[in-house]
């Protein structure tokens, strides 16, 4: 029903700290659009534009082909979850989730209908004549989210609406989120998360933020396949991407880089003849790599330091040098009794991510753009 | 004996007495009283338990009877008694107060006091602690509309004297009539009216106290609820009265009431001002007729006066423990 566009979109605060710069966004009626990055990347702030909670320092905001930069939050149709609920202390959870309606001068009939409909909806129904304050974490985000679905708007907004809710909660709520997505179909979802998986399992596309800017757009696998960016691959998954010094040693459909203490990687990442002897880094992602048997080629030696059993899956950690994150291997079932060892790690092929400059080799110049970029 | 060993002295002899008192009445409802070494120690033990809280709160609790219980008790049986206090007259006193017109009118006055200035002083409290809070010089403006709290009541009703001076060279009223052509009037001398002129002074000194307290509670309220009712699409007046001040309903109700026993004990503004004359009498100021002169009479004047404090007391007290 609504889409979003913007274009160059800046923030800045009194003129002189540029918090966001140059964001270029076209989201689509339908999407469920998740912004991701560190703490501090501005992911709330562009929400917060959006909303038109924070003014716009440059570019422009444009919703359904209109720009909006100076039209009041209330008419842009669009709603807003937050992260602490925020909803009225003194109003019951009726009241709170009519307010928007009476504001704009709707029948009672209208609002009593459009309340319980929302209600049935998040099973809010024996709770209505409840103050906030007598309701659980979860029942008060089922409220924040009803007040939003009551006013009916073109596009949602949530702004880290997960994070005050414990573990259980979260996962139960996340998935009611995903099925309030599928019950309209054709509203707009910006959501603001710093947690990865809520991003990968909610998202149609992801939107990572970083250095003020958009660092990468794409489908969850797209990003978690082919990242364009060693900052996007290392945010990306948990635990992070290994990555490792190398040097490109042969070139062609297939990439043979040669590592430290004899490692070797052969990457699906294309090369040229040009990148002969190209200082890049070889990235391998902890759940790819596998134990590589006698004679065969391995991209790492290493010795174990910790183990953690997660019952499913192991982590090795390996000793690494001070100051440097320690290569980190992701094994199926329980490997307790490594500890000390000495591991060769191999991988496939098509797992082993090549950057160069920070920058991947499958996105450089002349490579082709990614879809939907 | 210089006075620095004295109050050395004191201290020394407060604080040893004290503890003295502590230790030693322990020490004999331990030992002597309840002894935990015979048949029945447990029992014993028990027994000094239950004892002992009352042991250690008996000198607070007789300070406390001895200034503030007594005071009202002896007041009110001062109250059954005539001027000289020989003779017993039983509730004489009060069938006069109620039989005396000026009395009735002190009456009247103080309640259109209690009902004019909280809420006039709280609703201009409200709305500045509002107006100023994004503004830049914002604290400025607070510091000068605090500032009448620090001058005494007689103080500030000498400056209204001269605002409201007969004289058009002094008093601005009268000056602003001058410049209009109208002969000048004393405002303290219209019936009725008169009363909002002095109530108004209260009013001058207590908006800054419910401006401070108020603006705390504003700043108090999560901003998200604010944003949350921008998104909404309520204005300005809606977001501050349907969003912020049901949110600070009890500290509202905790201004309103702390300035409305200020001003049932308020005296000094109407005695500076008329004197209780033209009809602006209210009932501290009537007592002030009687004292000293028929003790009978004005102890039940003060009697009546703390009969009338004690339900918007108890409120008070109520809405601020429910605050925290």
């Amino acid at each position: 029903m609504a889409t979003l566009k913007l274009t160059d979109v800046g923030k800045t605060y009194g003129g002189t700290v540029e918090v966001l710069k140059h964001i270029n966004l076209d989201i689509k009626e339908g999407e469920l659009i998740v912004f991701v990055g560190p703490s501090g990347c501005g992911k709330s702030t562009l929400l917060r534009m959006i909303a038109g909670l924070e003014k716009i320092s440059a570019g422009t905001l444009e919703i359904d082909g209109d720009v909006v930069n100076d039209v009041p939050p209330a008419q842009r149709g669009i709603a807003m979850v937050f992260q602490s609920y925020a909803l009225y202390p003194h109003m019951t959870v009726r009241e709170n989730m009519s307010f928007a309606l009476k504001i704009a001068k709707q029948s009672k009939d209208e609002i009593d209908a459009a309340v319980d409909r929302a209600a049935k909806m998040l099973q809010l129904e024996d709770y209505l004549d409840r103050l906030p304050k007598a309701l659980s974490g979860g029942q008060r985000q089922r409220v924040a989210i009803g007040r939003s679905i009551v006013r009916d708007p073109k596009v949602y907004l949530f702004d880290e609406p997960l994070s005050n809710l414990d573990a259980a909660l979260r996962v139960a709520t996340r998935i009611e989120i995903a099925q309030l997505k599928e019950k309209m179909p054709e509203r707009t979802m910006i959501y603001v998360t710093h947690d990865q998986v809520e991003a990968m399992t909610l998202a149609t596309r992801i939107v990572v933020l970083a250095n003020k800017g958009v660092a990468q757009v794409g489908t969850p696998l797209e990003l978690y396949e082919r990242p364009n960016s060693e900052f996007v691959a290392q945010f990306i998954g948990s635990p992070s991407m290994n990555l490792l010094k190398g040097e490109v040693v042969s070139t062609g459909a297939q990439t043979r880089v040669h590592l430290g203490n004899d490692g070797v990687a052969f990457s699906d990442y294309p090369t040229t003849e040009a990148d002969q002897g190209l200082q890049v880094k070889v990235g391998v992602r902890p759940e790819d790599c596998r134990i590589a048997k006698d004679g065969d080629f391995y991209f790492y030696e290493g010795k174990v330091d910790i183990t953690e059993a997660l019952g499913e899956v192991t982590l090795l950690y390996f000793e690494a040098e001070m100051g440097q994150d320690p290569v980190i291997a992701k094994l199926p079932g329980v490997h307790s009794n490594m500890r000390g060892q000495t591991v060769r790690l191999t991988t496939e092929s098509d797992k082993v991510h090549l950057f160069a400059d920070g920058v991947s080799l499958h996105y450089r110049e002349g490579t082709p753009e990614p879809e939907n970029a | 004996m210089s006075p620095i060993i004295q109050g050395i002295l004191t201290i020394i002899i407060g604080v040893g007495g004290c503890i003295t008192y502590f230790y030693a009445s322990n020490w004999v409802l331990d030992h002597l009283i309840f002894p935990a070494r015979t048949d029945d120690r447990g029992r014993n033990i028990n027994r000094a338990t239950m004892v002992r809280p009352w042991l250690f709160l008996f000198p607070a609790i007789f300070a406390l009877g001895l200034y503030l219980v007594y005071p009202v008790v002896g007041s009110f049986y001062r109250s059954l008694f005539n001027r000289s206090g020989e003779e017993f007259i039983g509730l004489g006193n009060y069938y006069y107060l109620f039989a005396e017109d000026g009395f009735r009118v002190a009456v009247f006055n103080n309640f259109l006091w209690i009902l004019f200035v909280p809420a006039a002083a709280t609703f201009f409290g409200l709305i500045i602690a509002e107006l100023t809070d994004k503004l830049s010089w914002g604290n400025l403006a607070k510091s000068l509309i605090f500032m009448p709290m620090a001058i005494s009541f007689v103080g500030a009703s000498l400056i209204w004297k001269f605002v409201y001076a007969n004289d058009p060279d002094i008093g601005i009223i009268n000056a602003v009539r001058d410049s209009m052509g109208l002969s000048p009037i004393d405002v303290l001398q219209i019936p009725f009216w008169n009363n909002f002129f002095i109530m108004f002074i209260m009013v001058w000194m207590q908006t800054g106290f419910a401006m401070v307290i108020l603006s705390a509670a504003l700043r108090g309220i999560p901003e998200e609820t604010v944003e949350a009712s921008i998104l909404d699409g309520a204005n300005p007046f809606q977001i501050f009265f349907r969003i912020k001040v049901p949110q600070i309903r009890s500290t509202i109700i905790v201004v309103w009431t702390t300035i409305t026993f200020l001003t049932l004990k308020i005296f000094d503004i109407v005695y500076t001002m008329t004197g209780g004359n033209f009809d602006t009498e209210i009932l501290p100021s009537y007592m002030m007729d009687y004292m000293f002169r028929d003790d009978g009479r004005a102890t039940a004047v003060a009697f009546v006066i703390m009969l009338i404090v004690l339900p918007v007391m108890i409120w008070n007290i109520r809405q601020a423990q429910r605050e925290a």
